[in-house]
């Protein structure tokens, strides 16, 4: 049986209500929120600033440093807070997606903290918290020649969906059909990849296929990180 | 590395003694798009990437988030956000936060810090005396930026008018918007003095410093400095803020 229908009724190249807020943690130098559908990121930028041990500072550019977590109430099961594995790892790629687009040699010896968390889990994290993480450092001045844009493609039942929920990330079928998830992450205004991350089995036209309709969602995920940004003034 | 050429500013005329204000530049004119990282605000060799643009390729683009500006050729975009950078010959405030033996370490709230060095001192300060009875811990300075080197900023505070703090407020603002709060030839402070009386420095990173008579005018003038921030971008905003201090001022 193929995955023709989703389990929302969605089309396999629609995301989930997106919304986007900028501002959102008063103290901080840059903040945003990132809603796909019930998953929702919020992100704070603060610097650049003193950097803090010494031997970590570049002095030919600033550094960024990320911090993704999900908040303990953001899951099902109570999730045990602080850092894990897991959360390690989506740190260090969140920091590495969104390092090509920053101006760091302006900044020589300081760093740039990102601190992303998850209030509410439903698939496609990551890419809440990048989308949120770009939001929030165009918002805190930091310089920048592009916006970075993410969305979670997925190869389920033998076609491609875009923007996975939790129920299709768990969908499973015999051999090659079961669900993979493909986070990526483009540079907004000339598209070039940013992040690809892939665990599971994916046939090569597949992964093409994924890349094109990812392609074609960050185009939608541009449009509302412009407007807001705009409607902030 | 930020380009040399952006940190000459001209050099100030220091006449009054308080009165340290750089001109910021700034000019009321008409309404500006918002613009966001990577958009592309112009096409074409016609037109000059400048401050916080970038050319790539045939296009310009922001390279940060704010305000577009086209004048003529030269395009830029006034940045709405983001921390103060220190140039040469800005007039800033800071906190002492340390003393060596033959400096101070001044907090300027910025990425770098400060350090204020005896030698550039007012009169003469020997190496064995009580550098604390000068600029003691937590005391505010008035400082100027000699310059700006990889890792820290040189301060000095030998001309006429720096000075550390004694009485009076502190008021932190974001360092962006400190061109709105001088205005154009210092009408916008210069309009606050003159209603309130108070004696006010405001300085490049943000922190303005204010002493009035009474407790009630500096107040009053950190009122009216908010409202600047908040309204930032109104048009006639110079107008907006006398009206508000005729209207405090009237009912005494």
């Amino acid at each position: 049986m193929a995955y023709t229908k989703r389990f929302d009724g969605r089309k396999a190249d629609q995301m989930r209500e997106v919304e986007a807020k900028v501002g959102v943690v008063p103290r901080a130098d840059g903040s945003a929120m990132f809603k796909f559908g019930d998953t929702i990121a919020i992100a704070a930028v603060y610097g650049p600033r003193h950097l803090h041990p010494q031997f970590l500072q570049d002095p030919q550019q600033g550094i960024i440093r990320c911090s993704y977590d999900m908040i303990s109430f953001s899951v099902t099961e109570r999730k045990r807070p602080g850092p894990a594995r897991r959360s390690q790892e989506i740190s260090d790629v969140t920091a590495r997606s969104l390092e090509p687009v920053l101006l760091l040699s302006q900044f020589p010896n300081t760093v740039i903290d990102v601190f992303i968390n998850i209030v509410q889990a439903d698939a496609g994290t990551r890419c809440a918290g990048i989308n949120a993480a770009s939001l929030a450092l165009a918002h805190a001045g930091i310089p920048m020649t592009d916006l970075v844009g993410a969305i979670s493609v997925g190869s389920l039942g033998g076609s491609v969906v875009v923007d996975l929920t939790k129920e299709e990330e768990d969908y499973e079928e015999d051999g090659e059909k079961a669900a993979t998830d493909i986070p990526m992450a483009f540079t907004l205004r000339d598209k070039k990849i940013s992040l690809l991350q892939l665990d599971g089995k994916v046939k090569p036209e597949d992964l093409k296929k994924a890349i094109e309709a990812g392609r074609k969602a960050s185009e939608a995920i541009y449009e509302i990180q412009k407007e807001a940004l705009r409607g902030l003034k | 590395m930020i380009k040399k050429q952006e940190f000459d500013e001209q050099p100030q005329e220091m006449d009054g003694g308080m009165d340290i204000h750089q001109d910021a530049g700034y000019e009321e004119k008409k309404e500006r798009r918002i613009v966001v990282p990577g958009e592309v605000i112009a096409t074409g060799q016609n037109f000059l990437p400048g401050e916080n643009t970038k050319r790539d390729g045939q296009n310009i683009i922001a390279t940060r988030f704010g305000l577009l500006d086209i004048e003529e050729r030269l395009t830029k975009v006034i940045p709405l956000s983001g921390t103060y950078i220190p140039r040469r010959g800005n007039v800033v405030i800071g906190k002492v936060i340390d003393i060596t033996y033959n400096g101070w370490l001044i907090d300027i709230d910025s990425p770098y810090s400060a350090f204020l060095p005896i030698i550039e001192c007012k009169g003469f300060v020997s190496k064995k005396d009580d550098l604390s009875l000068i600029y003691n811990y937590g005391e505010m300075v008035i400082a100027k930026v000699l310059g700006v080197k990889g890792k820290g900023v040189d301060l000095t505070t030998r001309e006429r008018g720096f000075h550390n703090l004694e009485e009076g407020m502190i008021v932190r603002v974001n360092s962006n918007k400190v061109p709105r709060v001088i205005g154009k030839q210092g009408s916008m402070v210069n309009l606050i003095k003159e209603y309130t009386g108070c004696n006010i420095v405001v300085g490049q990173n943000g922190l303005i410093w204010i002493k009035g008579e009474n407790i009630e005018s500096e107040l009053l003038a950190r009122e009216a400095i908010k409202m600047i921030t908040e309204k930032s971008f109104v048009e006639g905003l110079t107008d907006k803020v006398k009206e508000f201090l005729e209207a405090k001022t009237k009912d005494k």
